[in-house]
């Protein structure tokens, strides 16, 4: 970056040409920035707003009172309690199974890895609606009524593919020698795992559960197929868009936002104090 | 652990056990499930009876040709707009977020934070008659009096194109970011213009992100029918509202498991066509 900067102020000619191609492609960026984020802003509005008949599509007023009654719309916040129950489950096991597939992925030389690494693509590079009729044709077949379980079974399916992914990454750039010292002090494979493996790996299976969380409370086509009688959020909206969603789904909607938000921000602030306090 | 320590070579599978087996009987097992479902003939009350009904997707892809034709050319389309987009935007946090990149990344994603449903649901409103985009396009002429956004192809390809964009814009953002950036300066020292050093060297190297973007996009796109649906009407429909509707209204299942392949062939075939024209053309190019 600095180098850059000197170049440009030792050529004055470049200068000119090198000040409009800049800010060209800042406003670009600022244009696209604010299409990413119009639609936020417009759920994030609408939270306050007061519609007038059952379609809460055009501006009427602002009121407090959907966030007051945030839980007054029958059926929301049974939805929304399925989903995280849900996503905690479906993270959890999708984060043991995948950290596993990952540790042996990196550490092992074994027969089937390339095998084993495309099973573990295949998932994510599968259109969903294929994932979730196939799960529901295997359900069907097998005569396995659709509901709680299965719902849990499709959405760790999902999550295992990225959980590895994540895991994987860490791995790959780690430094083994700190494993071999460890074992050149006396510790047993196992408490190397414990002690310095794991440790060193954690904020990547950290992400890996957050990433599945996420994934599992925004999953709505999936759950579509394999849901049964049960209602998770997703499906709770697409229920209620049909007669017209209520602004609730917009109060819960934006909570969820602004907490991943702060979630995400926290992150950043600590890894950049992190990097400056290693710098 | 001593039985590790005796049995160091059967680590690995035991660790790769129980998260393959679950992927072998939750994803493997269901898509041959789906295979033999495609193959049955019968109705829903007279009950479905396993008959090689090859004839099932001849019957698909004939019937619902429009559907297939339109998924691929919308995802397409979206997919491409995508890129525009992103990429411009890709290389600007990289080159020019300094420290701020992280936080203009968060940016990038926090779309996802909001429910898929709800943001297309937003751009529902945010595209309906009596919104703004819809009256100041009127106003300026560039639609008719009665023209609208809502329900048309522009709807849909616009909301794929939003939905999808992250999965453009972070691998895009990945490649351009590990650039070094001495070879570009290498470049202009070597008296390459700025856009010449772009062609020549950024681009080339940001390929591997182009590539993976318009995967992680163009797949997921195609199989879509949450965007035709609600910004849409049934002339904009994809293939995936036709294997949704197949399978969970009108239980026809052997026509929407045919369909299913029918969408996952399309789709490899694009990939396969994709792969070969980046791949041995450009990169080398």
């Amino acid at each position: 970056m600095t180098v850059a900067a000197e170049s440009v102020r030792v050529r004055p000619r470049a200068n000119v040409w090198a000040f409009v191609r800049r800010h060209v492609l800042t406003v670009y960026a600022l244009l696209a920035f604010s299409y990413l984020l119009l639609p936020i802003a417009v759920v994030i509005a609408f939270s306050f707003n007061d519609p007038a008949g059952r379609f809460n599509y055009t501006w009427q007023g602002f009121t407090l009172k959907n966030w007051s009654n945030w839980d007054g719309v029958p059926g929301l916040v049974d939805a929304m309690s399925l989903s995280l129950q849900i996503a905690a489950i479906a993270s959890l096991v999708a984060t043991a199974l995948g950290t596993l597939i990952a540790l042996a992925l990196v550490r092992y030389g074994f027969r089937g890895r390339g095998a084993t690494n495309l099973l573990v693509f295949l998932p994510m590079s599968t259109p969903e609606i294929v994932l979730g009729a196939s799960l529901l044709a295997l359900f069907l077949t097998m005569n396995v009524a659709t509901g709680y379980l299965t719902i849990s079974i499709a959405h760790i399916m999902f999550c295992v593919s990225y959980v590895v992914v994540t895991v994987k990454a860490r791995l790959v750039g780690f430094d083994r020698h700190l494993e071999e010292a460890a074992l050149d002090l006396g510790a047993n494979e196992w408490t190397t795992f414990r002690k310095v493996t794991l440790p060193l790996i954690a904020p990547a299976i950290l992400a890996g559960a957050l990433l599945s969380f996420a994934l599992s409370v925004d999953d709505f086509v999936v759950t579509y197929f394999n849901s049964g009688a049960e209602v998770t959020f997703p499906l709770f909206v697409w229920g209620a868009a049909r007669v017209g969603a209520p602004p609730q789904v917009n109060v819960i909607a934006t909570a969820i936002f602004v907490v991943a938000l702060a979630a995400m921000l926290a992150n950043i602030l600590i890894q950049n104090r992190r990097t400056k306090g290693a710098a | 652990m001593s039985f590790l320590h005796r049995h160091r070579r059967l680590t690995p599978y035991l660790l790769l056990a129980p998260g393959l087996a679950w992927l072998a009987v939750f994803f493997l097992a269901p898509l041959g499930f789906l295979g033999y479902q495609s193959l049955q003939s019968g109705t829903f009350d007279f009950g479905f009876q396993f008959t090689w009904e090859f004839s099932n997707y001849w019957d698909a892809i004939t019937t619902y040709d429009q559907h297939l034709i339109r998924s691929l050319v919308y995802a397409g389309i979206a997919t491409v707009l995508a890129l525009v987009i992103s990429y411009p935007l890709a290389y600007w946090i990289a080159f020019r977020g300094g420290r701020w990149k992280n936080l203009l990344l968060l940016a990038i994603i926090a779309p996802f934070f909001v429910t898929y449903l709800i943001r297309t649901l937003a751009w529902q409103s945010i595209l309906s008659d009596q919104g703004f985009v819809v009256q100041t396009l009127r106003d300026v002429h560039v639609l008719g009096d009665d023209g609208r956004l809502l329900a048309t192809s522009t709807a849909v390809v616009a909301g794929i194109t939003y939905n999808f964009l992250p999965f453009m814009a972070l691998p895009l953002y990945v490649s351009l970011e590990q650039i070094d950036q001495r070879l570009i300066e290498a470049a202009q020292d070597l008296y390459a213009s700025k856009a010449k050093a772009f062609l020549r060297v950024t681009l080339p190297l940001s390929l591997p992100g182009v590539f993976a973007g318009t995967l992680l996009t163009f797949i997921p796109a195609a199989g879509d029918f949450i965007n035709a649906q609600l910004l849409g009407t049934p002339k904009q429909h994809m293939i995936g509202n036709v294997i949704q509707s197949k399978f969970l209204e009108l239980i026809d299942y052997p026509a929407a498991a045919a369909l299913s392949f029918v969408l996952m062939a399309a789709i490899l075939a694009g990939v396969f066509v994709y792969t070969r024209a980046l791949g041995t053309e450009r990169l080398t190019g």
